[in-house]
């Protein structure tokens, strides 16, 4: 762990990245039982060094508490162990982090583009990637 | 066809070429759902004709003796809530692998967000799921004013959950009426459509547009709420546990809905949970769970309501609570309206909030807030915070990262639809063809949110 910490009411751990599976099940059968991922996610800081940080954002069922799980992906590779073993939502969801932002998630059953097309070049939620750089259809037409 | 080149078995265009173009690029073998696209675009259809002729000729009689067929169902298929693509295996009229593709309404919305100043960012969240564009913007103003530690007055918060449960009211009659329109039952569309519109007339009253409003403000609500929208939805609310009654009578026992429904697309609670699928169809297999009991926010401690839950788990389980719902909607409706706190409909925080128009013509100090307001934005301090509603089809999350500009570093949305919908998969397998249909339905599954 790196980091633990509590901001307007909600309280965030930060671990290694290469620890995150080990958190993730810590997190799940540990005494407060983080059974349902709400979600992964993702966002892009160019200028530290570990640029990518995922968010995965955790709820109790039973005690109704939530945590926000953070780990840092790396600038150059992004990637990191994939925790759809411990939670199989995780899925879809990580398929969107790495279609959106290039983090590659180890051991995921099927890591390819979902939502944009699957030749889609460059990863479009990354802060360097420009908006408008897709050219409008029928512009010329009018 | 050369054997060499694995792109010739594409015609140009198809996304299998696609997917064998972009895994060649990254230097990787196809992944299954790249296969699943690529085997059932690698044949025309008329190839395919003949191969499925071939192998029905070759095979005997038995089940599981065949080949097995595979179709593609979307993404433009009625039954599939817009632009769903469903890949399925199928041994005779038995379901063995379905593969649900998505991501033809993707729109970057999230990426315009980033370019938008904060209270631009709301009319591009709205947009996403078409059918709750209140829970949409409800979640993302929460968010921002988590950020923001903003207080907000009491009116706006029931105006808020008036407005989010009659939002509820007409995504389920949505379903309603279109799961019904799927199994054959014309009627139930009609009468479901009819009272929607109602419900869109007074969206309209309300906010000025029937979808896609801008009226939840960080701080508030836009404006308050009309002259005679009140009376007008406390006429609605009088009629709506009859018509819902109406619903019921055409549906609940209904031999044939029974039929297309009972039993059909049931995985355990647990499995449901580990998918992460919240909403209906979790409350549906037994585990009450709802953010508007477990996580109250813009004042839902005050309201008096049951959570519906079944435990059966099936479609005809998932259709009970939604139906039940709706009446619990009715009722909050009725405690807000009842109870509407008098005051200000938004917060008076003039860093954040626009003056009001009138001021704009005597106070000079009015003019410079509108005029910062309008052009640059307000400025959000830096940090993080994720905020949740129970939207429709369940938990609506949204995440946002300031770094303290006036736009959004990051959105992010935690569409319901989306995750939800990777529960299809398990679902329907085993079941029969038809079955799926009832499952995508039962789903409640709306692509706009899905594909943001």
């Amino acid at each position: 762990m790196v980091q633990e910490f509590e901001d307007h009411g909600e309280l965030t751990v930060e671990v290694r990245a290469d620890r995150i599976l080990e958190a993730a099940r810590a997190l799940k059968n540990g005494p407060s039982q983080f059974t349902l991922l709400s979600g992964v996610t993702c966002a892009d800081f160019p200028d530290e060094p570990g640029r990518f940080r995922l968010a995965y954002h955790l709820r109790s069922v039973q005690t109704g508490g939530r945590v926000r799980l953070r780990a840092w992906a790396g600038g150059l590779d992004p990637q990191i162990d994939s925790v759809t073993s411990v939670w199989p939502g995780a899925d879809w969801q990580e398929r969107e982090v790495f279609d959106q932002f290039g983090v590659r998630f180890h051991g995921h059953p099927d890591l390819c583009r979902i939502l944009n097309p699957l030749d889609w070049d460059g990863h479009p939620l990354r802060r360097d990637y420009p908006i408008g750089g897709e050219e409008v259809q029928f512009t010329d037409a009018v | 066809m050369s054997t060499t080149d694995p792109l010739s078995a594409f015609p140009l265009a198809m996304e299998g070429r696609e997917a064998v173009e972009g895994a060649t690029r990254e230097g990787r073998p196809l992944t299954p759902t790249e296969r699943a696209i690529a085997a059932v675009e690698a044949y025309t259809p008329a190839e395919a004709a003949e191969r499925t002729l071939r192998n029905e000729m070759l095979a005997d009689s038995r089940p599981g003796s065949r080949q097995p067929l595979i179709i593609n169902m979307g993404p433009n298929h009625p039954s599939t809530h817009g632009v769903l693509r469903v890949i399925v295996e199928l041994d005779g009229e038995v379901v063995r692998e379905v593969v649900p593709v998505v991501g033809y309404l993707h729109t970057g919305i999230e990426k315009q967000c980033e370019n938008k100043t904060w209270w631009q960012a709301i009319t591009c969240v709205t947009r996403m799921d078409y059918l709750a564009p209140f829970a949409n913007i409800h979640s993302y103003v929460l968010a921002v004013e988590k950020l923001l530690d903003m207080q907000i007055p009491a009116r706006a918060e029931w105006i808020r959950v008036l407005l989010s449960e009659l939002n509820r009211l007409a995504s389920h009659l949505v379903f309603l009426g279109t799961s019904g329109l799927e199994m054959g039952a014309m009627s139930i569309f009609f009468y479901c459509y009819r009272e929607r519109d109602e419900v869109l007339d007074m969206f309209e009253m309300v906010s000025g547009e029937r979808m896609n409003h801008r009226y939840f403000q960080v701080g508030g609500c836009a404006q308050d709420i009309p002259e005679g929208f009140l009376e007008r939805l406390t006429k609605f609310l009088k009629e709506m546990p009859g018509r819902i009654d109406e619903y019921e009578a055409l549906l609940t026992n209904n031999p044939i809905w029974i039929d297309r429904m009972k039993g059909i697309g049931i995985i355990p609670a647990e499995q449901l949970l580990g998918l992460g699928v919240t909403g209906p169809t979790l409350r549906a297999a037994g585990i009450g769970l709802d953010l508007r009991k477990s996580e109250p926010y813009s004042g839902y401690e005050h309201f008096q309501f049951d959570v519906p839950t079944e435990i059966a788990g099936d479609c005809y389980a998932r259709y009970l609570v939604r139906v039940r719902e709706m009446r619990e909607s009715v009722k909050i409706m009725q405690q807000a309206i009842d109870g509407l706190p008098e005051g200000p409909f938004i917060s008076d925080d003039r860093k954040v909030v626009l003056p009001p128009r009138e001021e704009l013509a005597y106070s000079m100090e009015a003019l410079i807030h509108h005029f910062k307001l309008v052009t640059e934005g307000f400025k959000v301090p830096a940090g993080e915070a994720y905020a949740t509603i129970e939207s429709p089809r369940g938990e609506m999350g949204c995440y946002v990262v300031s770094d303290g500009g006036p736009k959004p570093y990051r959105v992010h949305m935690r569409d319901p639809s989306f995750v939800n919908l990777q529960a299809l998969r398990p679902l329907a397998k085993g079941g029969y063809l038809a079955d799926l249909i009832a499952v995508i339905a039962s789903l409640d599954p709306v692509m706009g949110g899905v594909d943001r």
